[in-house]
């Protein structure tokens, strides 16, 4: 009881397990067998009417017909509804007294461990089953557990129409406690386990509707994307143990500066741990080379796109890298590694957005292109700012999912942005909160995205491992972002309605489930970034920088012991970073601009442009063809190499030993059975035989003897 | 008082008279009637060894072997009955189906 409510930090991720355990129950025993009822008996029209006819024909057709059995809800849906958004939101309740007491500790004291149970106990592995709460994985468990309990009660709206109700939220619940076991975790070993488990439950989210078959081939990518980064990640724990013999965060970032001296920790060693674990960054958090799954997981229900896919899962490396920050700034070539894959990412994905039509996947390429400013952040040392990003990130881009997802609720499905427009009179309450989440990620002065952009794109340009041409390459993709962004809105909300006019009969608000949390996201979209507003903004109002007050014990004596100083290193000019932030705002002012010129003003023009330049086009259009060259240089490569494999090794050679000492036996059994030809005088023969010999050599031995 | 090896001598010829007949011969009753040869070239040399020693058990092994062999016969001709009204015949090397 000497920590008061930090003793009771188990519970964060206990209680979404606890949401597990009994929806589990509730989907196990309730919902399965009345799925497996109901699709046993012959709905009305389409499919139901093959097969299973005559064995339920005494069941009677009539009383079960398509109306009866699906605007009665069953009671426990209405259970799970309150179960899943509950234990998370009491996890977010307890998450936040966690914070407000380590908060009042001093800063340098603000780490707790809380070890549960000794977990693995191998040799000098020694690994506990421990959390650690401290200003970085505070931040990590306030906005997942936040966002998530938002997301969770928007998908109760927006599932609302969904049979599978409570598989759903097992999965939803089974993915917070992955989550906040990989953001709370006290070592490496346990984070891994968090993250396998978040990609598992990506996999089956993904996969959610099963059926359909690019919904399953969207589930499988992801989870193999995956575990191409999380072999880096197990390699990179496995050099990490053998370097410092131990796996726990304090520990290994303990040893860092001593076996620095000793030269145990050579700028070589750290340069492969800190790649391998960027490896697996790129897998989880969908950068170059392995992004292609982002897009495609949008197959997923659009909440899920949300809180997984934008907000939660795919920042989760991120924080590796920036938990890692320790091992990271030993090594300069992966610092700049990571700068450049960010850079490069947020401005390929963005220009990809550009053309998309279906409004997810623009949402998609966004959020990889802004996870690619978060890595520029990391790999120029600002990890401060990463975080910042990944947190008003996950406020705006949440917000814009579950905003699209109203949209696509309203539209009964339709998520082509080619069908849509016009729709600002039929979803206020949506349009407005998409409209504040756009102005936030195009960067506009005062909200969220702008002053979390604004500090990677300074720290880009002034920080001792940034440089101008990364600072250029990210303004410009910025820029960018601010154009896709309002096309987006423009194509969706405004000018003349595209709709089906049998869609827009039906065209309606979401309910209050959905547009609460749209609305609170919205005023975390604006007021997110209040909180780490830039000391050169800052001073003039009299505002200090909160956020990086926060984070400064966990990123600042790192920063101190590394070989180079991270953040502060080089003084600029307060007017350069004034004059900076000027030019960031004008380039997306004229994205803005571009957006409203070509999508409201000159709307034939788009298809112009398309028209007078085609290959351009048609290579954006089809995102690069990356996912084609993957298909021709490793898929089909590794494919005819097993398929090789299958019928040389396997069906050869491991086939040919096990039958080889098969045919041997057979062939010498049908030698040997031979001698029992079943005539008695042959048998008769072989006991005379046999006698003779036995006689013989009883008589030898005596004769010998 | 002859010499025992004469008996002993009597007793292998009757008893290799006895091993030929079963191996080589065809005909079932043959082959008893051969087995029954085998048992008493052993009888002979139980009554010759038990006369030597002056060992009342040579004779009565005999008298045991004698008992057997009557037992033996009475069964073997019986299945020999049962197998020429079965096969009509009773050449042995017909008599191959117990094999594989």
């Amino acid at each position: 009881m000497v920590n008061g409510i930090l003793d009771y930090l188990w519970l964060v991720p206990a209680l979404p397990l606890l949401g597990v355990a009994l929806n589990g129950a509730i989907a196990l025993f309730a919902e399965r067998p009345f799925l497996l009822k109901e699709a046993g008996l012959p709905l009305a029209g389409g499919h139901g009417t093959h097969g299973h006819d005559a064995g339920h024909a005494s069941h009677g057709t009539s009383s079960h017909g398509d109306s009866a059995s699906h605007h009665e809800a069953p009671a426990y849906r209405k259970l799970v509804a309150f179960i899943a958004p509950a234990v998370v939101g009491a996890a977010f309740v307890v998450a936040l007294l966690c914070v407000l007491s380590l908060a009042s500790r001093p800063a340098d004291g603000r780490t707790f461990v809380q070890i549960l149970f000794p977990w693995i106990q191998a040799g000098s592995l020694l690994v506990p089953a421990g959390l650690q709460l401290d200003p970085l994985s505070s931040v990590m468990a306030l906005v997942v557990t936040g966002v998530g309990f938002l997301i969770h009660v928007y998908s109760v709206g927006y599932m609302s129409h969904e049979r599978a109700f409570a598989r759903y939220f097992v999965y939803l619940n089974l993915f917070m406690f992955a989550m906040l076991t990989l953001v709370l975790a006290n070592n490496y070993l346990l984070m891994f386990v968090g993250w396998e488990g978040v990609g598992l439950c990506s996999y089956l989210l993904i996969g959610f509707w099963y059926e359909k078959q690019s919904a399953s081939d969207a589930g499988k990518k992801a989870f193999i994307a995956n575990r191409i980064g999380d072999f880096g990640v197990l390699l990179a724990m496995f050099l990490v143990f053998w370097t410092f013999g131990s796996l726990t965060y304090t520990e290994v970032f303990a040893r860092v500066p001593l076996l620095r001296e000793s030269g145990v920790l050579t700028t070589g060693l750290a340069t492969a741990i800190t790649l391998l674990l960027f490896l697996g960054a790129t897998g989880k958090s969908a950068q170059i080379p392995l992004y292609v799954w982002l897009p495609d997981a949008m197959e997923g229900p659009t909440p899920v796109s949300a809180l997984i896919h934008a907000a939660t899962m795919v920042t989760a490396g991120v924080y590796m890298v920036a938990r890692s920050s320790a091992l990271f700034l030993l090594a300069p070539d992966t610092m700049m590694v990571v700068a450049v894959i960010g850079a490069v990412t947020a401005i390929f994905s963005a220009t990809i957005g550009i053309c998309q039509t279906d409004i997810k996947r623009v949402l998609a390429y966004s959020t990889v292109s802004q996870l690619g400013y978060m890595f520029l952040a990391c790999g120029v040392g600002a990890f401060t700012a990463a975080i910042f990003h990944l947190m008003t990130h996950a406020f705006f881009k949440a917000l814009l999912f579950l905003g699209s997802g109203s949209v696509i609720h309203a539209l009964s499905g339709e998520q082509d942005m080619q069908k849509m427009g016009g729709l600002k009179k039929y979803v206020p309450v949506t349009f407005a909160t998409m409209f504040v989440a756009t102005l936030a990620i195009a960067g506009i002065p005062g909200l969220s995205g702008f002053f979390s952009k604004d500090e990677i794109l300074w720290q880009a340009f002034s920080s001792s491992h940034g440089s101008p041409a990364l600072w250029a390459v990210a303004a410009l993709a910025a820029g960018i972002t601010a154009f896709y962004m309002f096309r987006l809105v423009f194509l969706t909300f405004f000018g003349t309605s595209r709709m089906d006019p049998e869609v827009e009969r039906h065209a309606h608000e979401s309910p209050w489930t959905m547009t609460v949390p749209l609305m609170l996201l919205a005023v975390l979209s604006v007021a997110g970034g209040w909180i780490g507003i830039p000391a050169v903004v800052g001073d003039f109002f009299g505002i200090p920088n909160y956020f990086e007050h926060w984070l400064a014990p966990v990123f600042h004596p790192v920063a101190a012991a590394g070989a180079h100083g991270a953040e502060g290193a080089v003084h600029h000019p307060a007017a350069l970073e004034i004059g900076l932030m000027a030019v960031s705002v004008a380039i997306a002012l004229c994205g803005i601009g571009l957006a409203y010129f070509l999508y409201r003003v000159r709307t034939g023009k788009p298809a112009e442009i398309a028209k007078a330049w085609p290959a351009l086009y048609d290579v954006v259009y089809h995102k690069y063809y990356i996912d084609e060259f993957y298909e021709w240089a490793v898929i089909r490569r590794i494919v005819s190499a097993s398929t090789g494999l299958w019928q040389m090794f396997d069906a050869r050679f491991i086939d040919g030993i096990v039958n080889g000492g098969a045919d041997l036996v057979r062939a010498g059994g049908d030698r040997v059975r031979r001698l029992q030809g079943g005539v008695v005088g042959g048998y008769a023969f072989s006991l005379l035989a046999g006698a003779v010999l036995l006689v013989g050599y009883i008589l030898y031995r005596s004769v010998v003897q | 008082m002859i010499d025992p090896s004469a008996y002993l001598l009597l007793s292998a010829v009757l008893f290799g008279i006895g091993v030929v007949g079963v191996v080589a011969r065809k005909n079932v009753l043959i082959i008893l009637m051969s087995v029954e040869l085998m048992l008493n070239g052993v009888n002979v040399a139980f009554v010759a060894a038990g006369s030597y020693l002056g060992d009342a058990a040579g004779g009565i092994f005999a008298f045991m072997v004698m008992t057997v062999a009557a037992a033996e016969a009475a069964v073997g001709l019986a299945l020999l009955i049962a197998l020429y009204r079965l096969k009509e015949t009773v050449d042995i090397t017909e008599l191959k189906v117990l094999k594989w």
